[in-house]
């Protein structure tokens, strides 16, 4: 090796060196407790705040019950088998109503994506779905279906499916045209070049139209569980919080309330937003 | 370092260009933009030969028409008259590294050959191989983001090689990189042709980069693209950009641009 040669690599790996971003964080307990101690607190200090105003008696017990009566409630129902089921209903409607969602939505989504014509067509209805409440679906999926699961289905595909839908056109539009003329040069064509460049270039966009469906189509279930009940709908958390309505028992109301909004929650922390996360990070578009 | 075969301490011998059958051939291409009184004709009646492992270098003011030629050769764009005869489908680069942000450096490399169904085993040498020549080992797992602009122009270079093209065409590679990492991409770059004994076509608008590697530089005059006047470089390899041959020669040229360009303004 040369004298100029060596100066060469040496003077590449040294400018290698200094321009490299810096290494990923590595999984620490300390970032974990700091991913979880802020949530905490905030909830202490809701409950906290609720508690003092029990404290000052500024509203009768039937009207707003103490953070302790909720948790009785809560506990009762649990005992009494209540609960589970009602999760059991719920989650299950949701998870088969998203599932439809899932695959209806894909397909809608990529022929309006690809298909002049029905892009035209039913593009702006796609988007003008998402801000129609789906509540607004329920008395015509009842009158339609009958107080059957497939009105609630309904409902809740009617929710979330529009999402994926704009999600998968919002995300084939969002392709650099560089990454195609890329893939093009590089001699992927038709097929290969849907797997090699279109569909994961596609995919971060996917997914944060899967992420939002999942928060319409819980939202979505819940308006129509509490709407429509009946033997034939089994018990979910809507038609056990109507009970709780029907019945004044406050407390249940409440209980179920934070119920939902744990399920919401929970399936978002637990399952899109670590897919979301993952992706994103992977191709440097987190700051963190 | 065993990848150069030219001693680095004397000139390396004048590659004879191989007269018999150019690289690439470019017979009359035209191009015309849209229709009418709006047409614009971004190319006009250019021709050239390129020789088998020639280095050539295309210069020309923004809009010349430099880059749709380059498109042209590497057929993603249709000329509207004339003719290409290449053999095989030429490698490209562009200004941007352009990697997919969502493969690994060394799954960047790989994609052109398992587009081209070449066996694993196959594939994994070569992108071992690509990757030491661009001094690149130890940063397969790497994603493009984790780079520095350098450093992602050589993932597109070995990319680009890993298509296993006699013909790489590159469109302003190194414009948006600082002097310093430009300097050593071309050393690289030339590096990689003596070696590879591939034939290069190299858009650029910086006069000094072309006569720092061409054999070749072509002149391009704007608005219908024209070939205006070549170069043949005599200028003794190793050069560097500070070699004084090449600033004389990159003079001349810049002259020459700037009447080219001042010709717009009196139209």
């Amino acid at each position: 090796m040369g004298v100029a040669e060596r100066e060469h690599a040496s003077l590449e790996a040294g400018l290698d060196a200094l321009e490299l971003a810096r290494g990923t964080r590595a999984f620490s307990l300390r970032r974990v407790v700091w991913a979880v101690l802020p949530k905490l607190a905030a909830s202490a200090v809701v409950v906290l705040a609720w508690q003092v105003a029990i404290w000052l008696q500024l509203k009768p017990a039937y009207v707003l019950p103490a953070p302790a009566d909720v948790a009785a409630s809560l506990g009762d129902q649990t005992r009494a088998g209540h609960l589970a089921e009602a999760l059991f209903t719920s989650i299950g409607h949701a998870a088969v109503g998203y599932g439809i969602s899932l695959v209806l939505g894909t397909l809608i989504g990529i022929l309006t994506a690809r298909v002049r014509v029905v892009r035209a067509s039913i593009g702006p209805i796609l988007a003008g779905l998402q801000s129609l409440p789906s509540v607004a679906w329920v008395p015509f999926a009842v009158l339609f279906f009958g107080l059957y699961p497939s009105a609630i289905y309904f409902v809740v595909v009617m929710g979330a499916l529009p999402s994926i839908a704009n999600g998968v056109v919002s995300a084939y539009d969002r392709i650099p045209p560089l990454l195609l003329r890329v893939g093009r040069s590089l001699g992927a064509r038709g097929f290969s070049l849907y797997r090699h460049v279109i569909l994961p270039a596609a995919m971060p966009g996917y997914v944060a139209g899967l992420k939002q469906a999942w928060s319409f189509s819980w939202r979505s279930l819940m308006a129509a569980e509490l709407i429509a009940s009946s033997p034939q709908l089994g018990l979910g958390l809507g038609q056990l919080m109507d009970s709780g309505r029907a019945l004044s028992d406050i407390s249940l109301v409440i209980a179920l309330v934070l119920v939902i909004l744990v399920v919401g929650i929970m399936v978002d922390e637990l399952i899109f937003a670590p897919l979301d996360r993952g992706i994103r990070h992977r191709r440097g578009l987190t700051t963190a | 370092m065993s990848l150069v075969l030219l001693p680095r301490a004397q000139p390396a011998p004048a590659r004879l260009a191989d007269v018999s059958a150019p690289a690439v051939s470019l017979e009359q291409i035209s191009k015309v933009y849209g229709k009418g009184g709006e047409a614009l004709l971004a190319l006009e009646d250019v021709s050239l030969e390129v020789s088998k492992g020639e280095f050539v270098c295309l210069v020309g003011a923004s809009g010349c028409g430099k880059s749709t030629l380059l498109s042209i050769i590497a057929g993603l764009d249709q000329p509207t008259s004339g003719r290409v005869h290449i053999d095989s489908r030429p490698a490209l680069i562009f200004q941007e590294p352009a990697l997919l942000p969502w493969l690994t450096v060394e799954r960047n490399v790989e994609l052109p050959m398992t587009l081209r169904r070449l066996a694993r085993d196959e594939r994994q040498h070569e992108v071992h191989r690509l990757l030491k020549m661009v001094r690149l080992e130890g940063f397969e797992k790497r994603r493009p983001h984790e780079l520095s602009g350098g450093m992602r122009q050589r993932v597109a270079m070995a990319r680009a090689l890993a298509q296993n093209s006699d013909v790489l065409l590159m469109d302003e590679p190194f414009a948006a990189l600082d002097a310093i990492t430009r300097d050593l991409l071309h050393e690289d770059l030339t590096e990689i042709w003596e070696e590879a004994g591939i034939t290069v076509i190299f858009v650029t608008h910086n006069v000094r980069e072309a006569a720092r590697l061409g054999d070749r530089i072509v002149l391009f005059s704007a608005r219908p693209g024209k070939v205006a006047q070549t170069w043949w470089v005599d200028i003794p390899r190793p050069r560097r950009i500070e070699t004084p041959e090449v600033g004389v020669l990159s003079q001349e040229i810049t002259e020459e641009l700037r009447e080219e360009i001042k010709k717009h303004g009196r139209r």
